[in-house]
């Protein structure tokens, strides 16, 4: 089913058009409105009026998260506070939070993003949308609660937490729909195997899932273990929150609501625009952003982008599954390591949980990393001589994908802290 | 003739033994028999009791993870070559032992002997009337 199919469908050359109408008049909101872009703009020279053609996107300055924190709280709002009707802020474990703001426009918007996102995902007015996102000054709670209540269906806002009442809930109510971040939706599989409920006694079809990067094999894990289609969503705060692009049922990229939200790929370290098909780090223009219209905002997440039409019948532009981000990769003795590399190597192996975290340490000017992997219950064994085989098989495989040599450490079952939000999978103590 | 030998995987971290006695004390559970074997960073506790499912059974719901193992428990005479004897029957027989741990009650000396087929090792042992202690003997030690 397709929620918009007026836009979702429309093709290349009229939704090019409305982009180039929709810059336009954005970077005039910009100029009038927004000190911090008006100056941006005299300095390269840019009169509001000069740009008519999508294609001028790229000779426009990129906005960082920093240009956020410096301008904390409101400073790159575009309205006058009486138009804004909701404020978000990310946690900021460093400094100050990111603020963001809505007017009602904007909030109509973001429902729409996601009634398209949970209609793609098979959701309707029949489902009962149990989302388990947190409801509060993170966008994910409230984000897909406006989407799924102009779909029509039932949503149970039950927020994070509380495993035990969540299970109950998603058994008595007949859930159809999950919405929460992976790796809670692995823990609930796992309370829910504990709890001995089978998810033949579930209604459960799909999962919305997203806020945090994770793997193919996450990916098959969790449908194997809730019997469910998994379906990635992604969005950042700063752009609008969930529903920046969500996949349909095909699940081979998500599609990027482009009417709204025009995705760039660009190369980290030259800051050129690179060519469809390339990897490189995703930049989001907010063309109808009311209360915060940010122009070429650097997420630093790495995906690539697809304009082929989708089997679903969708024009709209795919990008790929985030893998990573920019700022996640760790440099550990020269080698680039993404903590999805080493996710991936565990969940290929049967013996180990997707539970894991990475430290990096550096001892006598070496960098050291040092994994910490559950022993699955079932497959522990009472000879050493067995458990040492399974740390030097997992030692080997990660040594044969990252090229490099990690201390491997068995902990006990539930040793790693289950994460209710977004997980924390690595403690660089370089840094500290 | 087969003994039910619990075996606990222990991170190397101090008071997680005790967390173990702790939870089994708790539940009544009494330990005939034990050893501990240990890596630099973990261990493992192998031990005999009188009540092996319950003991899994709490040790379960406390998070530890929990094997069940069959051994056998062999009754040495007080005498030199006593062990010999029956290590050879075994070798003889092509059933490995992957480790053995002692105790002793009151002049008896008793071995439990994890092999690669515990159930190989006790017709071996018993055709040579090597003297076998019970299941039901040890739990109640």
């Amino acid at each position: 089913m397709i929620w918009n199919e007026f836009i979702e469908c429309m093709d290349r050359e009229r939704l090019t058009k409305l982009q180039s109408e929709r810059l336009h008049s954005m970077v005039e909101r910009l100029y009038y409105n927004v000190p911090f872009y008006r100056s941006k703009f005299q300095e390269n020279g840019i009169e509001p009026g000069d740009i008519k053609n999508i294609d001028q996107l790229r000779d426009l300055p990129f906005t960082n998260k920093q240009d956020l924190r410096d301008n904390y709280p409101f400073g790159l709002f575009a309205v006058p506070p009486s138009e804004v009707v909701r404020l978000h802020a990310s946690s900021g474990t460093t400094g100050r939070p990111t603020v963001v703001g809505y007017t009602r426009k904007d909030l109509e918007t973001w429902s729409e993003v996601v009634a398209r996102s949970l209609t793609g995902a098979g959701g309707g007015k029949n489902d009962v949308l149990h989302i388990a996102y947190g409801y509060g000054l993170f966008t994910g709670g409230l984000g897909i609660h406006y989407g799924a209540e102009k779909i029509g269906a039932a949503v149970v806002p039950v927020s994070g937490g509380n495993t035990q009442r969540q299970l109950q809930l998603m058994h008595d109510f007949g859930s159809t729909i999950l919405a929460c971040t992976p790796s809670y939706a692995l823990y609930l599989a796992e309370a829910l195997a504990e709890a001995g409920i089978s998810t033949d006694s579930l209604k459960l079809k799909a999962g919305i899932f997203g806020a945090e990067p994770w793997t193919l094999e996450m990916r098959c894990a969790i449908e194997k273990k809730l019997n469910i289609k998994a379906i990635d969503i992604y969005g950042l705060s700063e752009i609008i929150g969930p529903g920046v692009a969500c996949e349909c049922l095909h699940q081979n990229g998500l599609h990027v609501y482009e009417d709204h939200f025009y995705p760039e790929i660009i190369d980290p370290d030259t800051l050129e625009v690179l060519p469809e098909g390339r990897i490189g780090e995703l930049v989001f223009t907010c063309f109808t952003k009311e209360a915060l219209p940010l122009l070429r905002y650097r997420t630093h997440d790495l995906s690539q982008l697809n304009y082929e039409k989708c089997e679903c019948g969708r024009t709209l532009t795919r990008m790929k599954k985030c893998l990573g981000r920019s700022d996640d990769m760790l440099i550990i003795r020269g080698v680039n390591v993404f903590p999805s590399q080493i996710e991936a190597v565990l969940l290929e192996m049967s013996e180990t949980k997707p539970h894991y975290m990475l430290f990096v340490d550096r001892i006598n000017n070496l960098d050291v990393l040092e994994i910490w992997v559950e022993v699955e219950d079932q497959f522990f064994s009472d000879e050493i001589k067995k458990l040492e085989g399974l740390r030097k098989k997992i030692q080997h495989n990660i040594e044969s994908v990252l090229g490099i040599n990690a201390n491997i450490k068995l902990v006990e079952p539930k040793t790693i802290e289950r994460s209710e939000g977004k997980a924390k999978r690595v403690i660089d103590k370089r840094k500290l | 003739m087969i003994i039910k030998q619990l075996s606990v995987f222990l991170e190397n971290k101090s008071g997680r033994l005790t967390e173990v006695t702790e939870t089994l004390a708790s539940a009544n559970i009494n330990l005939s028999a034990f050893c501990v074997a240990d890596t630099a960073e973990y261990g493992i506790l192998r031990f005999i009791t009188n009540k092996p499912e319950e003991a899994m059974t709490v040790l379960k719901e406390n998070g530890f993870s929990v094997h069940i193992t069959e051994v056998i428990g062999l009754i040495v005479p007080n005498e030199s070559g006593g062990l010999h004897k029956a290590l050879k029957l075994l070798s003889a027989e092509g059933i490995s032992v992957e480790y053995m741990y002692a105790f002793e009650v009151g002049d008896r000396a008793t071995v439990i002997i994890r092999t690669d087929s515990a159930s190989q090792a006790v017709s071996v042992l018993q055709q040579h009337k090597m003297d076998l202690i019970k299941a039901s003997d040890i739990y109640d030690v």
